[in-house]
């Protein structure tokens, strides 16, 4: 599998990264190379190999259903750039 | 030229528990903007989400109800996107392997019965609400709502028009509820189906290329949304364009679809397995010990009533489309009241009454005593059912006062003495002799006046069929 300028120009973006043309370059190499070894990987044969979702052989634990948390407003709004009515405001979203 | 309409529905159903999906932060509605907004809720670095218990439940729940698989180890996803209600840059969303997989959902369409599958049901988090428009160019962000437990639903493409994806919607809303899943308030966003809308030529097997209307929370959108949609998409093809794939929204002011993300790669969620969270592991006994709190779903109760009470196909649906109206129909009838009669009352005059008032049946103000005494003096004629709607109105307005004491005090009590009734048809014959002739000349007509007549002599307090059996005997 290759990467060309185009996917990763389009990677950056959906990252919101911002990458500079000289970035691109260096980039494109090292994920290529990234790519490559993923390729050596897919032809492993896991036919017989349960998929592993996580590192540690352990499953989630469950919290019980109940609140514990308290309105930290005090703490947490001012540290925004903007509030009203105790909304954190951001440039307008709507399309 | 004739088309195929094809529908799946994606439904975000809000899970009835106390805190949220990752975090112990509160989920009530209402609260003041960002009060219920913890550390996880505001995605701060270095938080864990701890998957919510009660909400791993419902889905169970749910799957178990939809007679589904339920996945033994089902795994958390990251779905990226940008958007500030997403303050951590992903949605936490169950991908690859979600917790129920290959239900079924049985609707009734006219007078057929449908199966439309479901292919999925994962759990994932709501995002945080957005206010436009706070001041000039600026909008507003409560992230209350962030985090709030949802279990998504998808069908098969199975629904094949309009009033089948409302049927769809409708028994699924009702099931939710029912298992207690749910609250079903769609006012408040707990119940929200995004709608996939195609056609294709008629018999072809080809699918058309299908847009995805958002967000409809009522069901009266959805229909107007899908009517809207396929004459679109069909008057486009027939014109020679081509359909897109985009998601579009809903105008209910001008009951019209439009476009909403342009750019294709809004849709390149890229999902990877959130580190954050590990596989899910769900054994027998869970699963067992949720199936041993079930009781009946709806079809089941519904056949019941039919087959052992003796109500109609149609009335047995009514009463079981909600839980709270079972239960209490149940023990109306378990005090002595006729099932038939009780139905026809909770659906008419009920139904309306509460309505009107806008009360919820658990807050009926007509104890279940005292309707199953009205019920009890209808069936056997102590009262016509046009008094017992007398009665009814008084009971609705002084809770306090008993059936008896109503027709009492209102002298409705029915005439059912059978000389009583002889009398007051003598007299009506006596001083009706022409119309008692057109009845033997033939006329049906004149009988219907005749009985009028009767009642209006008696006040309304003969009954009915009595006066109709002792006329027809003294003319015939």
């Amino acid at each position: 599998m290759s990467l060309n300028q185009a996917d990763l120009k389009k990677i950056a973006h959906l990252a919101r990264i911002n990458v500079s043309e000289e970035e691109t370059k260096v980039l494109e190499e090292k994920l290529q190379g990234i790519m490559s070894l993923i390729d050596q990987m897919q032809n492993v044969d896991t036919d017989n190999v349960e998929p592993m979702s996580h590192a540690i052989e352990v499953s989630q634990p469950l919290r019980e259903d109940i609140i514990k948390e308290t309105d930290i407003r005090k703490d947490s709004l001012p540290l925004a750039s903007e509030v009203q009515d105790s909304l954190f405001v951001v440039p307008q979203v709507i399309e | 030229m004739d088309w195929d309409i094809v529908i799946g529905i994606e439904t975000h159903v809000q899970l009835k528990t106390q805190s949220k999906q990752f975090s112990a932060a509160s989920i009530a509605y209402g609260a003041e903007p960002n009060s219920q907004a913890c550390l996880v809720s505001l995605a701060y670095p270095g938080v864990l989400p701890v998957l919510n218990k009660e909400a791993v439940k419902c889905a169970i729940r749910f799957g178990l109800a939809t007679d589904a698989a339920i996945a033994i180890r089902s795994v958390f996803a990251r779905k990226n996107y940008f958007y500030p209600d997403l303050p951590k840059g992903y949605q936490i969303s169950q991908y690859e392997l979600p917790i129920v997989n290959h239900g079924k959902l049985t609707i009734k369409v006219g007078d057929e019965d449908k199966v439309v599958r479901i292919l999925r049901a994962h759990l994932e988090e709501d995002a945080g609400k957005s206010v436009h428009g706070v001041s000039q160019g600026k909008s507003g962000i409560d992230l209350n709502r962030a985090g709030t437990p949802l279990l998504e639903i998808v069908t098969e493409p199975d629904m094949s028009s309009a009033d089948e994806a409302v049927a769809y919607a409708k028994k699924l809303h009702e099931l939710v509820q029912w298992i207690g899943i749910c609250d079903g308030n769609m006012q408040e966003g707990s119940f929200r189906c995004d709608v996939n809308v195609s056609v294709k030529k008629k018999g072809t097997d080809k699918l058309g290329t299908r847009r995805e209307i958002k967000n409809l929370n009522s069901f009266k959108f959805i229909k107007q949304a899908i009517d809207y949609e396929v004459n679109w998409q069909i008057e486009t093809l027939e014109d020679g364009g081509t359909i897109e794939q985009s998601t579009i929204l809903f105008n209910p002011d001008t009951g019209e679809t439009r476009a909403m993300r342009t750019k294709e790669e809004a849709n390149d969620y890229r999902y990877f397995p959130d580190p954050d969270l590990l596989p899910l592991d769900v054994n027998d006994d869970m699963i067992n010990e949720i199936k041993s709190t079930m009781t009946e779903l709806p079809a089941e109760v519904s056949q019941n009533l039919q087959k052992n009470l003796g109500l109609s196909e149609y009335d047995a649906n009514e009463i079981t489309a909600d839980r709270a109206v079972t239960d209490f129909f149940m023990q109306v009838v378990e005090k002595g009241a006729s099932a038939k009669i009780t139905a026809n009352w909770i659906l008419g005059n009920l139904y309306s009454r509460l309505n009107e008032s806008n009360v919820e049946i658990q807050n009926c103000p007509i104890s279940i005593d005292a309707l199953a005494n009205l019920i009890k003096r209808i069936d056997d004629s102590t009262i016509s059912n046009n008094a017992a709607k007398k009665v009814f109105d008084r009971m609705w307005q002084d809770n306090q006062l008993t059936v008896d004491a109503i027709i009492d005090d209102l002298g409705l009590k029915q005439i059912s003495d059978s000389g009583e009734i002889e009398s007051l048809v003598q007299q009506v014959v006596d001083s009706n002799a022409s119309m008692v002739e057109e009845f033997k000349s033939g006329k049906d007509k004149a009988f219907n006046a005749l009985v009028g007549q009767v009642m209006k002599l008696s006040k309304g307090k003969a009954n009915p069929s009595q006066v109709s059996d002792i006329l027809r005997k003294k003319i015939s």
